[in-house]
């Protein structure tokens, strides 16, 4: 269970943004919706722990995150929680497989070659564990980075902007994935979104 | 998947790059390695050949060529000295031990020293086969003479006028080997030995066909230069003067004239010095300049590393290991580099009496492994701090 309480953050010389209190259960699927510049990113960097708050709380299954150290904090972060950027943001000199198991071993778990094998097979990738990033469309790659933020089998799983670079068909299979993969992995996910395309997707929605 | 993999993988991503680094470290290397090497052997070799020489007696004329010639065999001796002055100063009470030398002939580029047994013990020297010279042109050669011009006990050989190879045998006395050296690791390995006498007989004037001018040598009974020893330490300082002074030779010492030679080829070694730290330095600030760059590119992948879960010194220490691993990898690979070149340079070297070799190691070695080290921490401390200031949320938000 995730929550949020009393959440404000104010940039340098910014306005402040406050964000409503928020809980989001084992399992929910949530659209997080805004404007741009509404401080969606922002909300999704607290989430993660990769942005410390002005105030408030973030609880993830009643760890306090932001009571952790830094470095507790990264290795809290690649454990349980799963990030899908907009772009994929592979490394380029590791192949697919490898690039699925990093996340592993700097999460500091230890790699698991078939669960990274599942993954990549569940996303169609079987046949490209070998290959690198530069030899694969921006579909595939996004494939890449969903099983990457899934290989630990997070407790959440966010995709920030996940639609916005593809076209219609491409942008209804990776909400499809990020669904279904969040299900069967028995993760909470969060999707933060402008897009139309999405809104009626999810039965959840957070409006900023 | 650990930290030193993900850094191999990067290196090898930018091969050239990498490649480049590591040659322009290894080749710096190579040459200091070269350097300390060959220096050390030259010395280690001026040294031994010297080991228990205090003075060298001969001819008025350059007090290193004498050292050279009479020493070291490479150079061409001073000229003469009369027998007779020789031989009193061999009686001086001061000389412990006195071994006269004769030069003057050579056999297929070695030379035949005419001398006496002091020679054999001065040197330490053992047969490993046959016995040493007793009479009139009989032979001991070196084990580097006896292996280069396949001689064996019981050949002969004519030597040749000149201390080069030269056609102009002594077509009417051959040589017989009577023994051969043991290997000692100094010039020895490369001489023929004889008696005093042989060389004389070499030079006789029996046959016409001999120029006068070798004539008035032989007359005068005449020997090269004497090797000395003193009996004690005092006589260090009156004994050269001495010679120097009342008679019509001079003495030189082999200690201040090795000195003396080192500090001319110095000038070069510390040029060479220079010009190869010149070369690391440059190789410091092409790895730190390539590592600054592919901060860069690299900013996006170090802030995924973050969000996946990996700390700052992770990350710290991964920018690091891709400076040491070029450094390092140089820095060995000069080494090998600079034993390869010198054990070939010592292949095609002409001069036998100093010849390097490769399969040779110094301690200083392991300080260039060690200035590998630095080299790798200096030029990538820069790009690694930078890991710290990476702000994970706003460099993955950019770029949307």
């Amino acid at each position: 269970m995730i929550s949020i309480q009393s959440l404000t953050h104010n940039y340098h010389n910014g306005p402040t943004l406050k964000f409503p209190d928020w809980e989001i259960l084992n399992e929910e699927q949530w659209l997080l919706l805004g404007a741009s510049g509404s401080g969606k990113s922002t909300l999704l960097n607290i989430i993660s722990g990769l942005l410390k708050p002005e105030n408030g709380k973030v609880k993830l299954n009643e760890t306090d995150i932001y009571s952790l150290s830094q470095k507790e904090m990264d290795r809290f972060r690649g454990q349980n929680i799963g990030i899908v950027f907009q772009k994929p943001h592979l490394i380029k000199s590791l192949n697919l497989f490898d690039n699925v198991a990093l996340a592993s071993s700097l999460a500091g778990v230890k790699i698991n070659q078939s669960r990274v094998m599942d993954l990549l097979s569940s996303l169609g990738l079987a046949d490209k564990t070998k290959n690198y990033p530069e030899e694969l469309s921006q579909g595939q790659l996004q494939r890449v980075s969903i099983a990457r933020a899934l290989v630990n089998s997070p407790a959440l799983l966010i995709a920030d902007e996940p639609t916005s670079s593809l076209d219609d068909e491409n942008a209804d299979n990776v909400l499809k994935i990020l669904t279904q993969q969040a299900a069967e992995n028995h993760a909470s996910l969060v999707i933060a979104t402008h897009d139309k395309r999405v809104k009626d997707k999810l039965n959840k929605e957070y409006l900023l | 998947m650990n930290i030193l993999r993900l850094s191999t993988k990067n290196l090898l991503r930018n091969k050239l790059t990498t490649f480049l680094n590591i040659i322009l470290v290894a080749f710096g290397v190579a040459i200091l390695s070269i350097l300390f090497l060959a220096s050390t052997q030259i010395g280690n070799k001026l040294e031994q050949n010297a080991k228990d020489i205090d003075l060298v007696v001969g001819a008025k004329g350059s007090p290193l060529q004498l050292i050279l010639s009479s020493i070291y065999h490479i150079d061409f001796p001073t000229g003469n000295i009369p027998l007779k002055d020789a031989t009193e100063l061999m009686e001086n009470p001061m000389v412990k031990r006195a071994v006269p030398l004769a030069l003057g002939d050579n056999f297929q580029g070695h030379r035949i020293v005419g001398t006496d047994s002091g020679f054999v013990s001065l040197y330490g020297l053992k047969l490993a086969a046959g016995k040493f010279w007793s009479r009139d042109l009989e032979a001991t050669i070196g084990s580097g003479v006896a292996a280069e011009a396949h001689l064996k006990v019981g050949d002969k050989f004519f030597g040749a006028h000149g201390l080069s190879d030269a056609s102009d045998e002594h077509k009417h006395h051959a040589y017989t080997v009577t023994g051969i050296l043991q290997a000692q690791g100094n010039v020895t390995d490369n001489l023929i030995l004889t008696n005093i006498g042989s060389v004389y007989k070499m030079h006789e004037p029996d046959h016409e066909e001999h120029e006068a001018q070798e004539e008035v040598e032989i007359n005068n009974k005449e020997i090269t230069s004497i090797l000395i020893q003193y009996r004690s330490p005092m006589s260090v300082v009156i004994f050269p003067r001495m010679v120097n002074q009342s008679t019509n030779m001079q003495a030189a010492s082999p200690a201040m004239e090795s000195a003396r030679l080192f500090s001319l080829i110095g000038v070069g070694i510390e040029t060479l010095k220079w010009f190869a730290v010149l070369i690391m330095a440059i190789s410091a600030l092409s790895v730190f300049i390539s590592l600054y760059n592919a901060m860069k590119e690299k900013k996006y992948d170090l802030a995924v590393m973050r969000s996946l879960g990996a700390s700052k010194s992770k990350l710290f220490f991964l920018v690091m290991l891709e400076g040491l691993l070029i450094t390092v990898s140089g820095a060995i690979l000069g080494l090998f580099i600079g034993h390869l070149a010198l054990h070939i340079i010592g292949h095609y070297q002409e001069s036998s009496q100093a010849r390097l070799t490769g399969l040779y190691f110094v301690t200083d070695e392991l300080y260039l492994i060690v200035a590998g080290l630095i080299i790798g921490v200096v030029a990538s401390i820069l790009p690694a701090i930078q890991t710290y200031r990476v702000d994970i949320a706003r460099t993955l938000s950019k770029e949307k």
